[in-house]
């Protein structure tokens, strides 16, 4: 067996830790796999043209959403709705978070899976609202804190949907596992494969709103302790 | 019929309009690189179908040149004037959310209709969220012109302010699932379910059960995409190991498998379109910022799989 191509791998995993920018370390890798391979340079071209051209929808979800998108932050879409959520009594980061998760994973689970996304959700409308609460909860906001308030928005769209989505049965995942054990002789109800995907995704719910408190939490230590590091400057003046 | 194909032939308009106003604006820094490059992306969207594979191969390696070597730029944008945005905010107020609810509101409508009548055959039922997906975005794009008394060539110019801030994380999730074909059709995992064949003997059940779902995470840190390690690892190990030596149930180690992969999604920048790409659309300094976020979830979770799979596979 020829174990050569497994350099395409190295290549990824070296590129990644050294930093290289990423789209020429992805194109190396592919490069450097179909060489090791022994394909020729224009059947390798061929095979990286094909395989472009079989996964272009994955660019339509991210572009088709960014018109509509940019004409309402044109129009002040982040400041409104920075300005409803300042309106909602009680709200906090790690609430408006939670509600977020269980939103999107719920629908998820339905096979609702474009009803939020980075996009068309968290950019104009999620990340922007839990930076107005974290800067309600926390006046005087380092740069620090709110770019770490806002991967919090991205990490909890794409962790509702990972663990909402593979309990829809009609999911592409659940299909290709399916498929995948008939063709090697084992036989599996789908349904089952959806059903024991359950425990997960309510493990996944309970972990990560339990972060999403413990942040609320760390928004109040850091301004309590900020207020304490400015008093003894008030009682100076 | 809607297909796929007439789905292509928009996003090839919008790349190709991007392209246009890029090569027209003058002080754009990166005008003749950004300007090909788009022009490159439409054109495979549009005519990519009838052109040989190894041209539109040539012109992927183009791009991931242009795109990698510094050659996509934001050019000059013309902000509405603090008091215009002013008025125009007071005006609409709470109707700025509406085109932004229509897309997933006209998606789900339209997949609920569609699916309840297949017999129109007005979308292509193979593809029929995405179909939807772009229909709604058509919809909502025609409301949020009218409320905001924008013209569909500021819509354009939206367009290109947001690529222009992905940058080249826009070209990395398509070139990175190019990738996985690529190692698919040089046999990659072939190697690895060979490879961990022949050296991993395990024989206590939790080592195999661990094993099994270690490697479903790492090989999908490494791939970033669980669906494509799922069919490696579990040939490699979850059958062997778990379903023929233990006795596993086949559909609790399928499941929580995915799961455990799912958990390397999370812990990889090679998942770019959910780690990589909402770094860059939201101007966070830390290139790895939504991975860190994620990393205690997606690490405590693995850990709990780990105990969900050895305690519910074997009832």
């Amino acid at each position: 067996m020829n174990y050569w191509p497994l350099l395409g791998i190295a290549v990824v995993m070296i590129g990644f830790v050294l930093r290289y920018n990423a789209v020429l370390v992805v194109i190396s890798a592919a490069l450097v796999t179909g060489l090791c391979a022994l394909m020729p340079p224009v059947q390798l071209l061929s095979a990286i043209g094909e395989s472009f051209l079989k996964t272009r929808s994955l660019p339509v979800i991210l572009l088709l959403p960014l018109a509509i998108i940019g004409l309402l932050e044109r129009h002040g879409l982040k400041q409104q709705a920075q300005r409803f959520i300042a309106g909602v009594k009680g709200a906090t980061v790690g609430r408006l978070l939670s509600i977020y998760l269980l939103a999107r994973e719920g629908s998820a689970a339905l096979g609702l899976t474009s009803l939020g996304g980075h996009p068309q959700m968290v950019r104009p409308l999620v990340a922007p609202m839990a930076e107005a609460l974290a800067e309600r909860q926390h006046p005087g906001l380092t740069q620090q804190v709110r770019d770490k308030v806002k991967a919090m928005a991205a990490a909890t769209d794409n962790i509702g949907l990972f663990f909402g989505e593979d309990i829809f049965v009609a999911f592409g995942a659940i299909v290709l596992m399916h498929t995948f054990l008939r063709e090697s002789g084992i036989e599996t109800d789908p349904m089952h494969i959806a059903l024991w995907g359950i425990p997960t995704a309510i493990a996944a719910f309970l972990i990560h709103a339990i972060r999403l408190r413990r942040l609320d939490h760390y928004l109040a230590t850091e301004q309590a302790r900020l207020a304490k590091a400015a008093q003894p400057e008030t009682e100076c003046n | 019929m809607l297909t796929l194909t007439h789905l292509y032939w928009l996003v090839g308009a919008i790349m190709a309009l991007v392209a246009v106003l890029t090569l027209l604006d003058a002080q754009h820094p990166r005008r003749f690189r950004s300007g090909l490059f788009w022009l490159s992306y439409g054109a495979i969207f549009i005519v990519g179908d009838y052109l040989p594979t190894a041209v539109v191969g040539a012109l992927v390696l183009g791009m991931a040149l242009l795109a990698g070597l510094g050659g996509l730029a934001a050019g000059p944008y013309q902000a509405l004037p603090d008091q215009l945005q002013r008025v125009s905010l007071e005006r609409l107020g709470k109707k700025l959310f509406v085109p932004a609810l229509a897309i997933p509101g006209f998606t789900l409508l339209l997949v609920l209709i569609m699916g309840q009548f297949p017999a129109l055959h007005w979308f292509d039922p193979k593809n029929l969220t995405l179909l939807s997906l772009g229909v709604a975005c058509v919809l909502a794009f025609a409301i949020a012109c009218y409320l905001t008394r924008e013209s569909p060539r500021q819509g354009g110019l939206e367009a290109k302010r947001l690529l222009e801030a992905i940058g080249w994380a826009f070209l990395l999730p398509h070139l990175l699932a190019t990738l996985g074909l690529v190692f698919n059709q040089a046999g990659v995992g072939q190697i690895i379910a060979a490879l961990s064949h022949d050296y991993l003997q395990l024989d206590s059940r939790l080592a195999a059960v661990a094993a099994y779902a270690l490697a479903m995470a790492g090989f999908t840190v490494i791939m970033g995409n669980a669906f494509a390690a799922f069919p490696v690892i579990t040939a490699g190990l979850g059958i062997p190991l778990l379903i023929q030596q233990h006795d596993a149930n086949p559909a609790v180690m399928a499941a929580i498998g995915m799961f455990c992969g799912y958990c390397g999604t999370l812990l990889t920048p090679m998942a770019a379109n959910f780690n990589i790409v909402p770094v860059a659309l939201l101007g966070l300094k830390d290139q790895h910022a939504v991975i860190k976020a994620q990393a205690p979830t997606a690490l405590i979770l693995l850990a709990v799989n780990i105990v969900l799979l050895d305690q519910l596979a074997f009832l």
